[in-house]
């Protein structure tokens, strides 16, 4: 077996992947819909929705990405101990092929 | 320095020599270029001074954490250009192809979120210094990486020459740059060029990292100036947006048609998507994208920077906000030849309006901003070029330091091309060949993102799908003329074709490029056509900087790993 196949991480639970993948879907999806800003009210110190908005979704954006990157540390570093604290675990199914 | 400025104010009186500005800009610009020199010796052991190898000299050891990250990417993505550009096309037409800027650098950091760890991984386990040397690897073909390699190299060239034309447009407000031939009149450009030449041969990526953080500081402190004192002295932003409104609501006498618009009409609702989608798209597959993303220590650096960097992108739409502050403001951006500039806007802005020091400090922040980039760039380019044409192409056996050498060498030949763009061709051919280099870029998308996910699409029909992006593109960039002056290249939107809907046109190639790919993967795969070798396996797409790399010397006869 070439030693590249050790795999690096244990294996994965979904749930941490599925919640991320609808907050990075939600986050590339909604600013890009124009019909939902493209109007000038209501104003926020003068200046038109249009703008406002579309920089309050650069906070919006930064919050979902934290969410998600507390996500995936988590995850990652719970399937990279899976296999450094049990051998089995680490030699994995590719090693008993 | 008297006799030139007499000279400079007697050809052109709109822009005498403001003394205190140009001083303080020249001050800072001295102390950034002893920094980068200076970072040859920064975070690096003894024994690697001098920078015997790629990873040394063009990934700054692949050991930058967040913070130097964050800078160092900021640097990299928010490049002076940008910030001349995206307030001049906000001050000449509106919103639409101004303002797109803003929901571009929002959705960038999901996908980034998204793609860049698993890149990362995959090039830290087998030492690629370019997105080509992955997909040569992943794909086993020297014709698709070659190919993703020129299209990063011709795309990054004009990039790199627009930082010119931004360093420039500062020139020129400070009153430099109307000398009475080519050579005093490029005289100021050549000397900042041939500095950031010099330290970057030097010290490498470690060079723009150090400035960046300098230059980064700069702008946020000229951009959070601008944004509180400038809309107060205008009559706040009511004003400024009906000074906005009445001017893109005029008519243009060259068209007959409104200048602009300050809230896109329906017309231009997926232009604006596309461009601003397409655009985040094409961003990370730039050369000097990856080489930001590579030369961090972790995988997971990159996102947690793709947390923290939206901060620059709010930065950003402030900025693009003074495009209207410049027009309540009747800001007059006369260029040299006594034509209108819309390039000379933001600089021309701090000018008028702040005390001189500060308006140098601000100057400054813009000139600065285009050395990061440039510098990255260049190192970028000279890397594709050592790495997959001439290491993969000639010299199959070439060693780190040969590499290294070849490299900072060619690093130079980029920066001199790029200078000679400058002064040598018109600008506008510069800007022509950017609009180009993003559709391009964009045209190797399915090739680096679909291998980080799957082996299924053939390395043929990946290749015939980019050339016929690349062709679909081209075309179509060449058929849109301008209105006003009758040149191809017009813009950055078409129609797709046999409808009347006007997108992008790099989102337009890329989603024939794909179809091609994915149909012609049938095709071949169903023909037994033979596939290339994959030299990646599954566990390196999740390698962390604690797992070991693959060692590539004995890979023929079966990977090794290091001690």
């Amino acid at each position: 077996m070439p030693t590249t196949d050790l795999p690096t991480r244990g294996p994965a639970k979904p749930a941490p992947y599925v919640i991320s993948g609808v907050l990075i879907a939600i986050g590339i999806v909604f600013p890009l819909i124009v019909p939902i800003y493209a109007r000038s009210g209501p104003t926020l110190f003068g200046i038109p929705f249009f703008y406002w908005y579309q920089m309050l979704w650069v906070l919006i954006d930064a919050g979902l990405l934290w969410i998600c990157f507390v996500l995936m540390i988590r995850e990652d570093r719970r399937r990279r101990d899976a296999v450094r604290h049990d051998p089995d675990a680490a030699t994995g199914e590719e090693a008993r092929r | 320095m008297r006799a030139v400025s007499s000279t400079v104010a007697a050809a052109a009186p709109a822009h005498p020599v403001n003394g205190v500005a140009l001083t303080v800009v020249i001050v800072i610009f001295v102390i950034v270029a002893v920094m980068g020199f200076v970072a040859a010796r920064w975070r690096i052991t003894p024994e690697e001074r001098g920078m015997h190898s790629l990873d040394e000299w063009g990934l700054g050891g692949r050991g930058f954490g967040s913070w130097i990250t964050w800078f160092l990417l900021g640097g990299d993505l928010y490049t002076a250009y940008t910030f001349i550009a995206v307030p001049a096309a906000m001050w000449s037409t509106g919103a639409v192809s101004g303002f797109f800027a803003v929901p571009y650098t929002v959705v960038l950091y999901p996908i980034v979120f998204l793609l860049m760890a698993r890149l990362w991984s995959v090039s830290h386990r087998h030492g690629y210094v370019t997105p080509a040397d992955f997909v040569g690897g992943r794909y086993g073909s020297k014709s698709l990486s070659t190919a993703v390699a020129v299209t990063g190299i011709v795309a990054t060239m004009p990039y790199i020459a627009l930082q010119l034309v931004g360093i420039k447009a500062v020139l020129t407000v400070l009153g430099l740059g109307s000398g009475a031939n080519v050579f005093t009149q490029d005289l100021p450009l050549i000397i900042a060029f041939v500095v950031l030449a010099a330290y970057t041969y030097t010290a490498g990526l470690r060079a723009p990292a150090a400035i960046a953080v300098v230059k980064d500081l700069l702008i946020y402190i000229a951009v959070i100036a601008a944004i509180v004192w400038l809309p107060a002295q205008f009559g706040g932003w009511d004003g400024i947006f009906q000074a906005a409104t009445a001017k893109m609501s005029s008519t243009n006498p060259a068209t007959g048609m409104p200048v602009g618009s300050v809230i896109p009409g329906a017309t231009s609702f997926n232009a604006y998507w596309t461009l601003a989608l397409g655009s985040a798209m094409a961003l990370f597959m730039y050369p000097h994208s990856v080489t930001g993303v590579l030369s961090t220590k972790s995988r997971n650096t990159i996102r947690r920077n793709a947390v923290v960097l939206p901060i620059y992108s709010l930065m950003l739409g402030f900025l693009a906000l003074l495009g209207y502050v410049a027009i309540k403001a009747g800001t007059q951006p006369i260029g040299l030849d006594g034509k209108i500039n819309p390039q000379l806007v933001v600089p021309q802005l701090f000018i008028d309006h702040f005390p001189a020091w500060f308006a140098g400090v601000a100057l400054a922040a813009i000139a600065v901003g285009a050395l990061v980039p440039a510098a990255i760039m260049s190192i970028a380019a000279s890397n594709l070029f050592t790495r997959n044409i001439y290491r993969d192409l000639f010299k199959p056996n070439a060693t780190d330091a040969e590499e290294a050498k070849v490299s900072k060498l060619v690093s130079l030949v980029v920066k001199l091309g790029a200078l000679l763009f400058v002064i040598v061709m018109d600008q506008s051919a510069a800007i022509n060949m950017q609009l180009l280099g993003g559709v391009w870029i964009l045209q190797t998308f399915p090739a680096i993102v679909a291998g980080l996910y799957t082996r299924w699409f053939h390395r043929w029909a990946l290749l015939i799908g980019w050339a016929v992006g690349i062709a679909y593109g081209t075309a179509a960039a060449y058929a849109v003329v301008n209105p006003v002056t009758h040149a191809h290249f017009g813009g950055p939107i078409a129609p797709i074709p046999f409808l009347n809907i006007p997108i992008y046109i790099a989102v337009t190639a890329f989603v024939l490029n794909a179809i091609v790919s994915v149909l012609l993967t049938l095709v071949f795969r169903a023909a037994h056509v033979p596939d290339g070798r994959d030299r990646t396996t599954a566990s390196d797409y999740g390698a962390d900087e604690g797992d070991p790399r693959v060692v590539p010397v004995i890979e023929p006869l079966g990977p090794k790993i290091e001690a």
